[in-house]
């Protein structure tokens, strides 16, 4: 473990430049930043110089970013940079050979009943098909020490009620994504953090995790999101971390970015990133992360 | 609660609330019953001669061929066995002549006639030398070193002396026994018998002739003849004599020659092929047992099928206390299904038995429960083994097969009739089926030369020491899957 992490300041982010930049990479790499102490105190995530290999490929290379109460973090990237990976860091679930992951200024691994600090959403829930929702929830609850009546309060919120009692291999995707959501609010937690969560969700699902997003942020949540898709995230997101080749290639608020795409000759803000993440794009011809599922 | 707790529980609640599993260990236990009623309903021996039981309520051999007068009170007898030998078939048709180790020569007395009636007898035998046997069970070695061919047998109330000489002046006395409730009026005289030989995986029925001499009886025995005749000739535990042989004696000028087949010996299950014993009637713990892998080995491995396994790690970053809640709500589980189905089934099959007139070996009310608790842990232990070996493989047919392989296979293997004991016996010890010597209620006896294989019934290991080989497995499966659910990458 680096003696010094790099680290990023929230609300600190830069986008010099952004649409005209010609190597994004590099113009938008975080470097060590002072003040680290403020980040590691910080409620929220904060991501400090991950690398991760799987075989010959480097997955993670560097990555690094915070993500702040109050917000709502988008995470995007094209597949295979290491949005994936990176959260399975934070959760505690792949190791890295080198960078720190905490939460609230702690590793994972060291949260005695993690939900009540971090809620998650991996795999759209993956739950057992033979398994109710419901049950599904309960188990977790037991987990952590918390009983039936949050079940069924999460179940309310995440608008599972209909579905809960019947077995989740019936679920459609956009089911078992309100599982996942369900799952990830039982422990009431000050952190949120979700892998695609509008995968598979019909629109009006869309409307609903949009509206579910922002109000978990109003009420001081630090929320990551991650997508591959930026559409989804220009109307939900404060501030975007853009990942490519296994690092963020970008870290800045929604405002700025536009702002930056539009001083370049009348880019959109889905041009940003696609500029910012070609190169990843190119990388992802390799084997990429997520084909790992 | 502990955290701990809280994952045990955890762990408890997604057990129950997959049906499938539930279902799957309720069939483990009704597996058990099922080969029970199926055990119990398959044999029917109704009208079988009954099984000679000995004084201590154990089933006996006792058939040989007795020469013998009444003798109605205190007396003695002594005689000389300068002869024994015994004849083997070489096939069907032919005998040959060899060696019978336990073929018995010498004088007894017995309570009666009656199979099963307690009996006290010195003799020579063809190849332990002199021996005072009594009750079936109990063996005592004469003087080493000597060749004593001169036998003497005293009766004194209910105790019975015995005396073996080398020379008829110097005698050894070998022991005395009390046949308690031995009445006025016994039998004494002299008697042959001849054991089934042991020839590799089977047995074959001996004959053993013996010459006597200077046969001398003092105090009150009856007057008249000697009377000869075979003792249980219609016991099942008897296998009759080889072709064109039987049971006789001569007497000449005060020698007698005596031709007998057959033994006073402990039942073995060799001996008595029809009985039944309660690893038989449990037959249904090997198929209880592949349903109790299939589950445990899919609680785990359907979790990396779906990725669920991140949530349970998200939910519970200790890995190690994940795995050993898992273990512990799975064992607990098995263990209530095998002794359930084990405490159902044991006296299912012994009444199903009973109706049908099979006789089964008799066990102590300690050993019943041993055997009840013996399969419950087989089943919990297994359990651990199959969701050790699904945290390793992470996948359900690998660890599946991985576990049948190693549990149930040597169990299958042991059971054919056919495999050369050492094989068996190998299988028996190392492999984790050693465990199901659980299940074993028979004991072998030095005295009986016999087949004691696994498929007989009889383990090398003790019940528990078997069971501890297959906890040992399962100890370092667990201890592996530790270490790589730590190592890996969930």
């Amino acid at each position: 473990m680096p003696c010094v992490r790099p680290c990023q300041i929230p609300g600190s982010s830069r986008v010099a430049a952004a649409a005209t930049g010609p190597e994004p990479g590099a113009a938008y790499n975080l470097r060590h930043e002072s003040n680290c102490e403020l980040a590691l105190s910080a409620p929220g995530i904060v991501v400090a110089g991950l690398r991760k290999r799987y075989g010959t490929v480097l997955a993670l290379d560097g990555m690094s970013f915070s993500v702040r109460p109050g917000q709502v973090t988008g995470f995007v990237g094209p597949n295979g940079a290491g949005k994936s990976t990176t959260m399975r860091v934070i959760l505690g679930l792949d190791a890295v050979e080198e960078g720190t992951a905490l939460i609230g200024g702690l590793p994972y691994r060291g949260l005695r009943h993690p939900l009540h600090h971090v809620g998650s959403l991996l795999d759209a829930a993956a739950p057992h098909p033979g398994r109710s929702g419901r049950n599904h929830l309960l188990w977790l609850a037991h987990s952590q020490g918390l009983d039936v009546r949050r079940v069924d309060r999460v179940i309310e919120q995440a608008g599972l009620a209909p579905a809960a009692r019947r077995k989740a291999g019936g679920y459609s995707l956009g089911m078992r994504q309100r599982l996942g959501i369900a799952a990830a609010l039982l422990g009431d937690p000050p952190v949120v953090l979700l892998d695609e969560p509008f995968n598979g969700m019909d629109p009006d699902g869309i409307v609903w995790m949009r509206g579910l997003l922002r109000s978990l942020a109003s009420e001081g949540r630090a929320v990551l999101v991650s997508s591959h898709l930026m559409g989804e995230m220009q109307h939900t997101a404060d501030h975007l971390v853009v990942a490519g080749r296994g690092r963020a290639i970008a870290d800045a608020s929604v405002a700025e970015l536009i702002a930056a795409a539009s001083r370049g000759n009348g880019a959109t803000l889905e041009d940003v990133y696609l500029r910012l993440t070609r190169e990843a794009v190119e990388f992802r011809t390799g084997t990429s992360t997520e084909d790992r599922k | 609660m502990s955290a701990f707790a809280h994952v045990v529980h955890a762990e408890w609640t997604k057990f129950r609330t997959v049906r499938g599993w539930v279902a799957g260990m309720v069939a483990a236990a009704l597996l058990l019953v099922v080969f029970a009623l199926l055990a119990g309903v398959s044999s029917d021996q109704k009208g079988a001669p009954p099984v000679p039981i000995g004084p201590d309520g154990g089933p006996v051999t006792d058939s040989f061929y007795f020469v013998h007068r009444p003798l109605t009170g205190d007396g003695a007898i002594t005689a000389s066995v300068p002869a024994l030998k015994s004849s083997i078939p070489a096939d069907p048709e032919h005998l040959r002549p060899g060696t019978v180790p336990w073929a018995k020569a010498g004088l007894i007395v017995k309570e009666s006639t009656r199979p099963g009636a307690r009996y006290a007898a010195i003799m020579v035998t063809g190849g332990h030398g002199v021996r005072m046997q009594d009750g079936y069970v109990h063996d005592t070695a004469g003087p080493a070193g000597v060749s004593a061919r001169l036998l003497r047998l005293e009766r004194s109330g209910d105790a019975i002396t015995g005396y073996a000489s080398a020379d008829g002046a110097h005698w050894t006395k070998v022991g005395t026994v009390h046949l308690r409730g031995l009445g006025p009026t016994a039998q004494g005289g002299l008697f042959v018998a001849s054991p089934p030989s042991v020839q590799g995986m089977g047995t074959s029925g001996s004959v053993s002739t013996a010459a006597f001499g200077n046969l001398r009886v003092q105090g009150h025995w009856a007057p008249g003849d000697w009377t000869g005749g075979q003792v249980g000739a219609e016991s099942p535990g008897f296998a009759g004599y080889p072709a064109n042989t039987s049971g006789a004696f001569t007497e000449s000028g005060g020698r007698f020659t005596v031709t007998g087949a057959g033994d006073m010996a402990p039942a073995v299950r060799e001996t008595l092929p029809t009985g039944g014993t309660l690893g038989e009637i449990l037959t249904g713990t090997f198929a209880a047992l592949i349903a109790v892998i299939v589950v445990a080995a899919l609680s785990v491995t359907t979790e990396y099928r779906s990725g669920l396994v991140r949530v349970t790690l998200a939910a519970g970053p200790g890995r190690s206390r994940v795995l050993a809640a898992k273990a512990i709500v799975l064992g607990a589980v098995a263990f209530v299904a095998g002794l359930v189905g084990a405490a159902v089934a044991v006296p299912l099959g012994l009444h199903l038995a009973e109706a049908n007139g099979v006789y089964v070996f008799p066990v102590t009310a300690a050993t019943e429960v041993r055997v009840v608790l013996g399969v419950a842990a087989l089943l919990a232990t297994v359990s651990v083994l199959a969701l050790s070996a699904g945290a390793v493989f992470r996948h359900s047919a690998g660890a599946v097969t991985t576990v049948v392989v190693a549990v149930v296979l040597p169990y299958i293997l042991m059971a054919i009739p056919f495999m050369p004991a050492s094989v068996s016996t190998w299988l028996a010890r190392v492999t984790p089926g050693a465990a199901f010597a659980v299940l074993q209620t028979l004991v072998p006896y030095h005295q009986v030369a016999s087949i004691y294989t696994p498929y007989e019934g009889y383990y090398p290991l003790a019940p528990w020491a078997g069971f501890a080989v297959l906890a040992g497995y399962a100890m370092g499966a667990l201890a592996v899957a530790a270490v790589l659910l730590h190592r890996r990458d969930a």
